[in-house]
């Protein structure tokens, strides 16, 4: 689609592109090639000679048990918050899109955690969790649980799931009941008079005219786990206890902090590209197929 | 719907009414604890209505900061958010209505490939190449000042997109109808365009302004001086201290106030809260 009808200005429009191409090269372009450059290189401890080694910095990357250890919970994490985000957020859209009276209503009261910041997200949970004064925690001492996020790992996991999950919980449910609300009802009528019972009409129609939707979610709660969940991470555990909630952004972040291994670090950042390009891709090719939908 | 089943609306308010009460517990905890003295909340029985200390606390976290840490008073953070926030959502619309206008508007060479510059931001998140941007910002001098926190959010094809896909909607007859009154690309801008494309301007701004409002990683990197700290930031510093020592009342207090502002917005201005979110994952 290209308008037919446009302006014949030579020098113009490359003025109105300067600000963002500017920016964009500034703050986007070189700090991504000089990762992508620093990455084959070695540099001394004061940065003041550095050296080509090809691959290496990716070898001893590799090498790494941590890198595994970090890769497999970020892959725990992941399935972890976007599967209970999207089914607990498909749950309530679901009856939501009952033609409540009071449905528009339960939209505001769902929606609003989008807004909170993950990072504040991270410390409302800490603090209902918290071992000694957690609100939350205190049943869990009565049951003789010895619940204690700050040193037990799968504790601390748990918790940074929980924060996760309620925090995309809104967005997920947002885009259900948008997806459910455009499912014609006469497919839904004709479900019923062919006699599927609501469960039925859920799983055989509603499911999978659902299917965009839930894929879509899909890409961008991976996303979102992987990145904005950063906040909620450095909040509740500091990628702790032990490491048991570092994940691949967090250990960039962590191994940068500590400082020397410039090349190291920047490995780690070209692997998360590739990902983040990968994925980023199945998201646009799906919404082609949308289109086509 | 199809048949009407009392005990399916039953069923469906009580899980609604649930969900509704999972989504605000833990922030009424917050208000709740942001209203007692530092002995109650960390006593671990916290009772589960208001306590008689939340001018107290609000007055202390805002003006005067904390007792036993020395942090700056939550009112400057406010202020660094605010301003950062309306930066990063001023000038991302600034930028890329600009940008929009020309790749839709016009026909010069390298037109395609200005696009797809600007569209392969897409892809990387800051987070990916957080240390290259803070040594670009650092060798830049923008260490801890409002430009550093700013410039390098915007850098992103969103708004570009988001303003690319509604003039492309624009009926052509309106651009030749400026044209037959004499108008060059500035007064079609500013007369026709601008004000046909408010709500989507105000839809943008509603949502970057919640992006900017609730970074993390970015201010905590690059800023030094507690001065130029955001208020979101500012609340994990105020429990980094033991946690015996660690003032939970003021940190409540304080994610109170770091909420108010993205969930006002979000709660107020729904429906564009709703367009902006769904147009720019488009």
């Amino acid at each position: 689609m290209e308008k037919s009808v446009v302006f014949n200005n030579k020098l113009l429009p490359y003025l109105l592109l300067v600000p963002q191409l500017i920016i964009t090269f500034v703050f986007f372009y070189w700090p991504a090639s000089q990762a992508l450059w620093q990455s084959f290189l070695r540099e001394d401890a004061f940065g003041l000679s550095s050296e080509f080694i090809g691959l290496e910095n990716y070898q001893t990357l590799f090498a790494q048990p941590e890198y595994y250890k970090a890769m497999l919970t970020t892959v725990v994490f992941s399935t972890l918050v976007a599967g209970l985000s999207l089914g607990i957020a498909l749950l309530f859209a679901t009856q939501a899109d009952k033609n409540l009276k009071a449905a528009s209503s339960y939209k505001t009261f769902m929606i609003w955690p989008y807004a909170v910041a993950p990072a504040v997200a991270g410390v409302l949970w800490l603090f209902m969790f918290h071992p000694t004064l957690g609100t939350l925690a205190q049943p869990l001492r009565w049951l003789n649980f010895d619940w204690n996020p700050l040193l037990n790992g799968n504790h601390a996991m748990a918790l940074v799931v929980m924060a996760a999950v309620w925090k995309q919980i809104s967005y997920n449910f947002l885009f259900f009941l948008a997806g459910l609300q455009s499912i014609p009802k006469s497919v839904l009528e004709a479900g019923a008079i062919d006699g599927a019972g609501p469960l039925r009409r859920f799983w055989t129609i509603t499911f999978p005219l659902l299917s965009p939707t839930t894929f879509f979610l899909l890409v961008v709660n991976i996303v979102y786990v992987f990145f904005d969940t950063f906040g909620i991470i450095d909040a509740v555990t500091g990628g702790g206890p032990a490491g048991a909630t570092t994940t691949l952004v967090y250990k960039v972040f962590a191994d940068g902090r500590t400082g020397g291994d410039l090349g190291g670090s920047a490995a780690q950042s070209v692997v998360l590209m590739i990902i983040v390009i990968a994925l980023t891709a199945v998201q646009f090719r799906y919404v082609e197929r949308k289109v086509q939908y | 719907m199809v048949e009407h089943r009392p005990w399916s609306d039953i069923i469906a308010y009580a899980i609604l009414t649930l969900g509704v009460f999972i989504v605000a517990f833990p922030v009424y905890l917050a208000l709740i604890a942001s209203t007692h003295d530092a002995a109650t909340v960390i006593g671990g029985n916290m009772p589960l209505s208001p306590g008689g200390h939340a001018l107290e606390n609000y007055y202390r976290a805002v003006f005067v900061g904390g007792a036993r840490y020395s942090r700056e008073p939550v009112g400057q953070m406010l202020m660094n958010s605010f301003i950062s926030a309306a930066g990063i959502a001023i000038g991302k619309i600034f930028i890329s209505i600009l940008s929009a206008y020309a790749v839709v508007y016009f026909r010069f060479p390298f037109r395609k490939t200005a696009f797809w510059i600007i569209f392969v931001t897409l892809m990387l998140p800051v987070e990916v190449r957080i240390y290259p941007t803070y040594k670009v910002v650092a060798d830049l001098h923008m260490l801890d000042t409002y430009a550093g926190l700013i410039l390098p959010l915007i850098a992103s094809a969103t708004g570009t997109l988001l303003f690319r896909q509604f003039f492309m909607t624009v009926p052509e007859e309106l651009l030749e109808a400026s044209r037959i009154d004499g108008a060059g690309p500035f007064r079609f801008f500013k007369d026709t365009l601008l004000p046909l494309s408010v709500t989507t301007i105000a839809a943008l701004f509603v949502i970057q302004f919640i992006y900017g409002w609730n970074q993390y990683l970015w201010p905590l990197l690059i800023t030094t001086q507690d001065s130029m700290q955001t208020i979101v930031t500012g609340i994990k510093k105020m429990l980094t201290t033991t946690d015996e020592l660690a003032e939970w009342q003021l940190a409540m207090a304080t994610a109170v106030l770091a909420m108010l502002p993205p969930v006002a917005v979000v709660v107020f201005m729904q429906r564009l809260f709703v367009r902006g979110l769904v147009e720019t994952e488009k």
